[in-house]
């Protein structure tokens, strides 16, 4: 077996420990919640750190609740307990049926939305759908809390806008309006997706009024297209003539890349048929 | 580190190092060596234990994680006069693995799913299992397996 390089872990009780510790450790430490992408990462001496600081320990980072039409969900509740809570499936159905398809039974049963999100791996499912929903990520750290907005978030491939103090303590998540509609799917061969398209749209009778489309996986980071965007408003018979621009657009932006996921034509090709298939599945 | 544990029903103190995985102190300190451990990314589920009945990846999972906890692995499943577990009698007669090799690591999957969901449709199988990969079978006899074992609990419930 691999073994892991030796580390020491800490138990911070509140966000203001654990951000004081990373403070004081630098680059010597990193936050520790399920482990299931630092511990790979560790275990192939990709990163070394001398000091983790387990989130878990902190408690009721993992909560997940329904406050002013928003879902609240603490940076350590896992994939597991997302697709699982209650609150979740019933306020905002999309997000828990996303959360089935992440990984495997494993990972998602020790995996959190904050690794997730912070560790910022190019092919995760929830960046991508919590863009189009326009949620924000709530932070903390030595220089008090922040809201940044999903798609500021993410700013590379394992690059966030976080600075080296501060935790995600929770995702905030608009709930969809009665006219407001969003599907998310995703296309994968291996253990990480090829391709996830999320799409967001807010109606007005029968027409489109506003559309949001973000696709990931596909290149570093979820991307949408303000050009796309518009495209996909207007009357229903409008939009399914237009769709086929808007993926155009939307590729040109995603501007996909060749990896072991899938080559870039192949992705180019997977927009269209998975904006498609998300404009009708939206809309059923 | 010192950890206490329940393991297989039975209380343990185990002292280790954080780095230790869980897959390390099984195999290596305790000498339980039914949890295999072949990929060690979180990928193939050779090393599947439950920790409190929520599968995990033993080979990337530190043992410091266990702490306080119930854990169950291969060895625990048979009864106290021997009987194999049903979902084990049921890999043998639907002839479910041939090196064996995933065999453990198959056999607590489908124990957190049954369960869960003493019922599970073939759709909820294949869903459950989709990250436990096995190079031989071609899952077919580990899909009629787990159905078998479902049927064969049902039964045991009932007497
Ligand atoms: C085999 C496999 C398949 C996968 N498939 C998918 C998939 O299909 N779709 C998908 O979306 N993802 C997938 N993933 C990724 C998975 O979702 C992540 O591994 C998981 O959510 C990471 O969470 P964690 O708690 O284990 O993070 P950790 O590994 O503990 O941490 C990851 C990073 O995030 C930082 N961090 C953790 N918590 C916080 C916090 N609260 N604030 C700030 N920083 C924090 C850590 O410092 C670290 O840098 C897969 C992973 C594996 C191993
Ligand atoms: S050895 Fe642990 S998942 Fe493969
Ligand atoms: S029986 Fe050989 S890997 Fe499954």
């Amino acid at each position: 077996m691999m073994p892991l390089r030796k580390f020491s872990i800490h138990q911070p009780s509140t966000v203001a420990e654990a951000s004081q510790m990373l403070a004081q450790y630098g680059e010597k430490g990193r936050l520790y919640a399920g482990g299931t992408e630092l511990l790979l990462a560790m275990k192939h001496d990709l990163l070394r750190y001398e000091h983790l600081v387990d989130v878990k320990t902190i408690p009721d980072l993992n909560r997940i609740e329904l406050k002013n039409g928003a879902l609240m969900i603490g940076g350590s509740a896992t994939h597991r307990a997302i697709e699982r809570s209650a609150i979740v499936k019933q306020s905002l159905p999309v997000l828990a049926e996303m959360e089935t398809k992440v990984a495997n039974i494993r990972v998602r049963a020790c995996g959190t939305l904050g690794g997730n999100l912070c560790f910022a791996e190019p092919h995760s499912d929830p960046a991508t759908l919590l863009t189009a929903l326009g949620a924000k990520a709530h932070v903390q750290g030595k220089a008090g809390v922040r809201a940044i907005a999903m798609d500021k978030l993410i700013t590379g491939a394992y690059e966030t806008s976080l600075a080296g103090d501060e935790l995600l303590v929770g995702v905030e998540i608009p709930v969809l309006a009665k006219n407001q509609r969003a599907a998310y799917l995703k296309f994968q061969l291996k253990e990480r997706p090829t391709l996830g398209l999320a799409l967001f749209l807010e109606l007005d009778g029968d027409n489109i009024k506003k559309a949001s489309a973000v696709v990931g996986s596909v290149s570093v980071s979820p991307t949408q297209s303000e050009q796309a965007n518009r495209l996909l408003t207007g009357t229903r018979a409008q939009v399914e003539k237009q769709i086929g621009d808007a993926a155009e657009a939307l590729a040109n932006a995603a501007d996909p890349v060749d990896d072991t996921e899938g080559g870039a034509d192949y992705k180019r090709h997977l927009i269209g048929v998975f904006l498609r298939r998300a404009f009708v599945k939206a809309l059923a | 580190m010192n950890l206490q544990f329940t393991l297989n029903g039975k209380p343990w103190s185990v002292d280790c190092e954080p780095a230790d995985t869980l897959a390390e102190v099984l195999r290596n300190q305790l000498n339980l060596n039914g949890t295999k451990v072949s990929c060690e990314v979180q990928v193939c589920g050779a090393c599947t234990v439950l920790v409190d009945n929520l599968p995990v990846s033993a080979c990337t999972y530190l043992a410091y994680e266990a702490r306080g906890k119930n854990l169950l692995t291969v060895e625990g499943l048979e009864k106290a006069d021997g009987t194999l577990h049903p979902i084990q009698q049921a890999f043998i007669d639907d002839f479910a693995f041939q090196c064996g090799y995933c065999t453990p690591g198959m056999i607590m999957a489908a124990k957190s799913l049954l369960d869960e969901n003493p019922n599970p449709s073939r759709e909820e199988i294949i869903h459950h299992m989709d990250g436990n990969i096995c190079r031989c079978t071609g899952y077919v006899p580990i899909v009629a397996a787990i159905q078998r074992a479902a049927g064969m609990i049902a039964k045991e419930k009932k007497q």
